[in-house]
């Protein structure tokens, strides 16, 4: 299989038709919470793809190489919730350092991060081969693989927090009766969008 | 006996994690597809919970502030590990059925909530009974809604075919959303409703026992 084949398998089954938030109900809690405003959901969407990538970089050659090698696989869940808590510190602190201006408007979504269960999710989804290998249709799992589901896992978490922030937007004009408003009407919400990307895992 | 009563009704009621807190919802809306999931991810949850206020009330004086959320972490790591491997031992179905999110159980922002907010801050049978309690608010939820997708989405409740129809929209991941929009709103209602009777309650005695002073005076 070449190169584009695998980019055009992951990108429909990470960003379509296994959305994260939407299909895998992972990182609901941002998707609720940061999607009042457009310009912060694309912030948070976009500080999620990088630490999921950067998380999946350091988790799955720990799982691979070091925790299956030593039997101790058991442990994983210690192991990458350090890692991904040692790793949001760290990015903080260097964006903070370097890139001042890249922190001022992505930092504050930091130290939420540690605790979404995207991240987590993506590291925990892409050590289990069997699933991964049926959902993505190849033959054989390695790093790359694992890194091309993250960004695509990370992309289509952005591409649905900013859907729901463009319309939390326009619904926050309208009149609407005391009941509903707040988090009931953005489930209902949520449930039309979620309608809307199930027509996908008809492919 | 009366605090006791007035934690574990706060936790069960008027702060169910589920409907009114709004925590752990990834979990909600995977896991309510039929209710016996709902009720397994539930008591999974209270077992963890219980065990992990438990031990971080013990701990409460021994862990330093400034590592504590490090410490909280480990603590329920390890528990969730733990209950992994009975799981996966003893009850196979609902470890697959649980799948990816029996490990997200670390990240379940209800745990980690109650060991900052009351864990660490009050003894061990207060924080024991505030688990417990508030495990068994989540369970309720997660019942409640696992039982009303299976009953409309497969027609059947708790693996038993009880009616010949179904509505193949409430198992989609849309039907999720749409029965957890629905019960968070009827619950807010509902509790609203009874809070404010509560308190014209007590305004009416309040006003009766002042009259009454007047009289008396």
């Amino acid at each position: 299989m070449n190169f584009f084949t695998l980019l055009v398998a992951v990108l429909v089954s990470a960003v379509f038709v296994n959305n994260f938030i939407l299909v895998q109900f992972l990182g609901i809690c941002p998707f609720l919470g940061v999607s009042k405003k457009t310009s912060s959901a694309f912030g948070m969407g976009m500080a999620v793809t990088v630490v999921m990538v950067l998380a999946t970089l350091v988790t799955y050659p720990l799982y691979q190489f070091v925790l299956v090698p030593l039997n101790i696989a058991y442990l994983e869940i210690i192991f990458f919730i350090f890692v991904i808590a040692a790793l949001v510190q760290m990015l903080e602190k260097i964006l903070q350092k370097f890139i001042p201006s890249l922190y001022s408007t992505m930092g504050i979504y930091l130290p939420l991060i540690t605790t979404n269960c995207a991240i987590l999710g993506v590291a925990e989804l892409v050590i289990d081969e069997a699933q991964m290998l049926k959902a993505l249709g190849i033959a054989s799992m390695n790093l790359g693989v694992a890194l091309l589901y993250a960004v695509f896992a990370g992309l289509g978490f952005t591409l649905a927090i900013v859907i729901m922030s463009g319309l939390r937007e326009k619904m926050d004009k309208l009149r609407l009766p005391k009941a509903i408003a707040g988090a009931p009407i953005t489930m209902i919400a949520a449930c039309f969008m979620a309608m809307a990307f199930y027509v996908f895992t008809l492919i | 006996m009366n605090k006791y009563a007035k934690i574990s009704i706060n936790g069960l009621v008027w702060n169910n994690p589920t409907f009114k807190l709004m925590l752990g919802m990834c979990a909600t809306l995977a896991l309510t597809t039929t209710a016996v999931n709902g009720i397994g991810m539930g008591l999974t949850v209270t077992v963890i919970l219980l065990l992990s206020n438990v031990l971080i009330s013990l701990l409460r004086k021994a862990i330093p502030s400034s590592v504590r959320i490090p410490a909280y972490v480990v603590i329920i790591a390890t528990l969730v590990t733990i209950v992994r491997m009975v799981l996966f031992k003893y009850l196979p179905d609902l470890y697959d059925a649980m799948g990816v999110f029996l490990p997200l159980i670390v990240v379940n922002c209800i745990i980690l909530g109650r060991a900052e907010a009351f864990a660490s801050k009050n003894p061990v049978l207060d924080s024991a009974v505030d688990g417990l309690a508030t495990g068994l608010g989540f369970t309720l939820a997660l019942t409640t809604m696992g039982i009303i997708r299976e009953l409309l989405g497969k027609g059947s409740l708790f693996g038993i075919q009880i009616m010949n129809f179904s509505i193949g929209f409430f198992s989609s991941s849309a039907g999720a959303f749409f029965v957890y929009g629905i019960c968070i709103m009827l619950f807010t209602q509902i509790s609203e409703s009874i809070q404010l009777s509560r308190k014209e309650k007590q305004g009416r005695e309040l006003r009766k026992n002042l009259l009454n002073q007047e009289v008396q005076a």
